[in-house]
């Protein structure tokens, strides 16, 4: 083939390449992703975070906000038994005698949240004799092979099926396949339908999100400029946390200069925000929609020799240390782990005919200066979540790593 | 070889680009900064160059990284005592997956896709099997020092990637290298001229474990432990090797192309990071530069401009480019 | 494109040689490890309590197989032609998405008609990037589901679009104990084996796939057999993407790359016994390697064995079965 033709076809089928993008273009505009925000000056009134999520649904977000300073109802001590505007709902169709066989399709166990939880969550099933058995299928992260998973167990003679969705959309079909045949518990992702006798949650995202973004406002003068780390776009409890932080960003003074994604890498947190740090010169305060990189950014800027400005993290034990240790100026808004204890104990009084709140709001408490020793917990793995409410469990804390 | 000399202006261009948006860029410490952080990349791509030069692929490096750290934190457990000994344990680890890799890829004559996707789940696996889910322990500062830390202005990992890229040159240059491309280039032609191919191929193999294990070093140091450090890191390597004119199949490219390969990808992400462009297309200009610079690579140039190219290119013999493994 | 292909090439002595590369069956082992392991999975569930030929688990095997199989009986194709599709994962969530917004607004046909388009023009660059640029097809499709999924990144942050009900049934309904979805791969699956066994784009898949330098001076056009085969793998991705949006009732921008649908294709083909180089293998293979790691599933689901030890035991039985058929095409 002769040189020229050949340099035109290359450049033809690169020029195919580009608009693929435009592959899909008769379909309705998709909303634009909420991230890749372009830095502006500050003050120019414009809003400076790009579009809302479409995930924002506006009743949520308010409900979930004024959930926060709502008293919660059940035992003091016990958190994941305590529910905020419990609607009960009557269970006795359920209503079982002997022992119970227990079913679980797990979305996975594929990071440490999810193990810390799911350790906690074994741990209460053995606290309970008249569980006889509790079958598990772990889908991997896998849509499809949840949805198998669920068929698989509605079919297997369980008097009681905790599902915890990979995706919330994608699962509600296999749920509502679920539901006329056992009692179904849903938690931490929900479903769009309501079949499920009751739906276990904290308060939720918009409500994290709201924490840190707040804290943020408060201890940064007007016009500071804040960078926002995500980890990806597209999931749904992260979408959430984020859409609650820009609805309080765009309200405040603040100047956000940068919406970042680090896909949860500690290294490219650490380089993005070092590259912020470089680019304009001081950053006044770091909002993070989880906290599993916040050492990274914390460190970024002791790499650089500048003082940490506000930050929020979560309630992992590196960054609790961390912020001791450096004393930081800091907040530590939770998704708690002791959520994975409620349902069973959920599906237990299902079974035994008790009431259980629809949607069962856990509280979701914030780790602040004030309370950071408590949650502190030397000797446990850097990783760990603090809010486990697994301290009093058999087997802590060598079940949970620690020593 | 001609190859191998559009990377470099490729690079070029990038750090003048990232060198306008930011012109601290051009001070000591800032660019002392971005070489310090794509050192792990680098070194990871200098281990793959060898492997893929010889005609394989080594897919198992992200596994082995994630591994290597997650052991270094358990093993260490903030105990600075241990930090020397685990270290050496960590490059003994390498080498010996590498091994096992190069092992079973030339004695059982499985393919090396295959093999080290194999040893990517396998390790994955094993390690999360080990610690019980997550992380567990700590990293010391001594341990953080090599990725982290510096002596004197110059940070560690940049001392690390010089030192890497000097043995390396010289590995290439020595009989062993002329082996390996030998090897990848035609293992039959290799075998009849009376080199041990299984042997080459699996030295290649140990030096990208190696160069895993030293990455890993440089990246736990760098940003501490996480369960994912290594998640992508082969396809980025690759990546990087292959950006640097180094051909598939074997046989052709040279290391330090490779290395400036991972010099690229990195200074291309700097670069978006720059000027804002978001991390959603990040991976969309990421794809379509890729299959450019491949694309642009393999085109036979036009006579006068080859011509013109041939005068400036290194004393490497440049084998007929119709017959590149495409 | 494909149309043109499948003109009737004259009888050459050549032909019979391509033929003769092409009936290489190198499927049996498989199906005897899928044998074994069944049977192992028989005498596991009877001592645990269970049924392993029960309906609901037979049925748990075939749906959690069906889209792999599809997207599998592709990478066949690319791989017997001596390339590879790593953009399959991606190009799965990409699929799942325009199906389910298409169907939104437009309904069930046009949605079909777009996907199969999107999936065949996703082939065609795929195919003509690896021919026309000459680009390893491992940084080719590399790069283009790089691009894809910059494409998704940008234009969706979650689950979009909605499929109704009635295409739901696609992946929900089954005749006896056969899910629909199943049948779909299994007509696939068919469709690709006698497009390999009975038609001259098959045997010149096989023929490039083995030696592209005989192949080309017997008269094959090279390029183009390795573009059909881009696009027919494109296609089949499709046809999985369309599957998992009625499985999800939604199109999701995850679903492909969760699903590890590049790297277990790959897998499940080599399991099937096709070489990894090209010109050696078949359909049957593939379709025996997606059901091995099926069944293999259902016992990890079984024996509730954590996912970690679950990717320890894959990994082995990748290496150790490619290992044995390494030893047996040396002993041939």
């Amino acid at each position: 083939m002769s040189l020229t033709p050949r340099r035109a076809l290359a450049g033809a089928v690169l020029a195919t390449l580009l608009p693929l993008s435009a592959c899909s273009s008769d379909l309705p505009e998709g909303p634009a992703a909420s991230g890749g925000a372009a830095s502006q000056g500050p003050g120019d009134g414009k809003k400076k975070t790009g579009d809302q999520s479409k995930f924002f649904v506006q009743a949520d977000y308010e409900a979930q906000l004024a959930m926060r300073t709502k008293q919660a109802t059940g035992p003091a001590d016990k958190p994941w038994e305590q529910a905020i505007d419990p609607q009960p709902v009557d269970t006795t169709a359920y209503k079982k005698t002997g022992k119970y066989h227990l079913c679980f399709s797990n979305a996975a166990t594929n990071n440490p949240w999810r193990q810390v939880g799911w350790k906690t969550m074994q741990s209460e099933v053995a606290l309970h004799k008249e569980i006889a058995e509790f079958t598990v299928l772990d889908a991997e992260g896998k849509d499809d092979k949840q949805i198998s998973d669920i068929a698989e167990l509605s079919a297997k003679g369980c008097d009681a099926l905790i599902v915890s969705p990979n995706t919330t959309a994608t699962l509600t079909p296999a749920v509502k396949g679920a539901c006329p045949k056992v009692p179904v518990i849903v938690f931490d992702r929900g479903v769009q339908t309501d079949c499920p006798v009751t739906f276990i949650k904290p308060i939720g995202g918009y409500a994290f999100g709201a924490d840190a973004a707040e804290f943020l406002i408060d201890e940064v003068k007007p016009g500071g400029k804040i960078l926002a780390l995500r980890i990806l776009p597209g999931v749904d409890v992260l979408e959430t946390r984020w859409s609650a932080a820009k609805v309080a960003f765009d309200k405040s003074r603040l100047d956000v200069v940068g919406v970042e994604f680090t896909d949860g890498d500690a290294a490219k947190t650490k380089a993005v925000v070092s590259d912020y740090i470089q680019r304009f010169g001081k950053i006044d305060g770091v909002w993070m929609d989880a906290g599993a990189t916040s050492v990274a950014a914390v460190e970024a800027f002791e790499d650089a020799g500048v003082a940490v400005p506000p930050i929020n993290g979560e309630d992992q034990q590196d960054f609790l240390q961390k912020w001791k240790d450096a004393d930081l100026t800091a907040v530590a808004p939770t998704y708690p782990t002791y959520q994975w204890r409620t349902p069973v104990i959920a599906a237990l009084k299902i079974l035994k005919g008790e009431s259980v709140p629809k949607v069962w709001n856990l509280p979701q408490p914030k780790v602040t200066r004030d309370s950071l020793g408590d949650y502190l917990k030397p000797g446990m793995p850097p990783l760990h979540y603090a809010l486990c409410g697994c301290e009093a469990m058999p087997g802590y804390p060598q079940k949970w790593g620690g020593k | 070889m001609r190859r191998t000399l559009p990377i470099f202006g490729v690079l070029a261009v990038l750090l003048v680009a990232i060198a306008v948006a930011n012109p601290y860029f051009l001070e000591l410490p800032g660019f002392l900064a971005f070489v310090k952080r794509a050192a792990p990349l680098a070194i990871l791509a200098a281990g793959q160059y060898f492997v893929i030069v010889s005609g394989e692929f080594d897919l198992s490096v992200g596994s082995l990284v994630t591994a290597e750290v997650v052991i270094a934190a358990r093993l260490i457990d903030g105990d600075p005592g241990a930090t020397w000994p685990v270290i050496a344990l960590l490059l003994v680890l390498g080498a010996l997956i590498g091994l096992v890799n190069g092992a079973v890829t030339t004695l059982l004559r499985v393919p090396s896709f295959i093999t080290t996707l194999g040893m990517m789940l396998i390790l994955a696996g094993a390690v999360f099997l080990w610690t019980g889910g997550a992380p567990r322990g700590a990293l010391t500062e001594e341990f953080r020092t090599f990725g982290r830390g510096g002596l004197g202005p110059v940070p560690w990992s940049v001392l690390i990637l010089l030192a890497v890229v000097t043995a390396v040159v010289l590995l290439m240059r020595a009989d062993f290298g002329r082996t390996l491309v030998a090897t990848g280039d035609n293992p039959g032609a290799a075998a009849l001229s009376g080199v041990r191919v299984p042997r080459a191929k699996t030295i290649a193999f140990v030096l990208s474990g190696l160069s895993a294990a030293v990455c890993a070093i440089l990246l736990g140091g760098f940003a501490g432990v996480s369960a994912q450090v290594g998640q992508g890191l082969e396809f980025q390597a690759i990546t990087a090797v292959v950006l640097g004119g180094v051909v598939l199949g074997g046989g052709r490219g040279s290391v330090v192309a490779a290395i400036a390969g991972a010099f690229t990808l990195e200074a291309l992400f700097t670069l978006l990071n720059l000027y804002g462009i978001s991390g959603a297309l990040e991976s969309a200009v990421q794809g379509v530069i890729l299959i450019a610079a491949i694309a642009l690579g393999s085109l036979t140039l036009p006579a006068w401009a080859a011509r013109a190219r041939t005068t400036n290119a290194t004393t490497h013999t440049t084998p007929d480019p119709t017959h590149a493994k495409g | 494109m494909t149309q043109e292909l499948r003109t009737p090439v004259p009888k050459t002595p050549t032909w019979r040689g391509l033929r003769d590369v092409g009936a290489d069956s190198p499927a049996r082992p498989v199906y005897l490890s899928l044998l074994a392991l069944t049977v192992f999975a028989w005498i596991l569930f009877l001592t645990d309590g269970g049924q392993f030929f029960s309906q609901v688990n037979t049925v748990g095997i075939l749906q959690r197989s069906a889209a792999l199989g599809i997207v599998a009986v592709g990478q066949t194709l690319v791989i017997l032609a001596g390339s590879l599709d790593l953009s399959v994962a991606f190009l799965i969530s990409l699929v799942s998405l325009v199906a389910a917004e298409t169907m939104a607004d437009y309904g069930v046909l046009p949605a079909i008609g777009a996907v199969l388009a999107v999936s065949a023009l996703v082939g065609l660059v795929n195919g003509l990037v690896i021919t026309r640029l000459k680009v390893h097809a491992f940084i080719a499709t590399l790069g283009i589901s790089l691009i894809i999924k910059g494409v998704l990144d940008h234009r969706y942050d979650g689950p979009a679009g909605s499929v109704p009900e009635s295409f739901q049934r696609l992946g929900y309904d089954r005749i006896g104990p056969v899910p629909v979805s199943a049948l779909l791969w299994a007509a696939i699956a068919f469709a690709a084996w006698f497009l390999l066994r009975r038609t001259p784009l098959g045997y010149r898949i096989y023929a490039v796939g083995g030696d592209p330098e005989v192949a080309r001076l017997s008269g094959v056009r090279t390029d183009r057999v390795v573009v059909a085969a881009h696009v027919l793998c494109a296609l089949c991705a499709g046809m999985a993407g369309l599957l998992l949006a009625a499985r999800l009732g939604a199109g999701a921008p995850t679903v492909g790359s969760d699903g590890g649908y590049d790297l277990e294709s790959i897998a499940a083909v080599v399991l099937g016994g096709t070489a990894l180089a090209g010109g050696r293998g078949g359909v049957a293979g593939t379709v025996g390697g997606v059901l091995l790691l099926a069944v293999l599933d259902s016992v990890f689901n079984q024996l509730e064995i954590n996912s970690f030890a679950k990717d320890v035991v894959r990994g082995l039985v990748l290496v150790a079965a490619l290992a044995i058929y390494a030893r047996r095409r040396l002993a041939r």
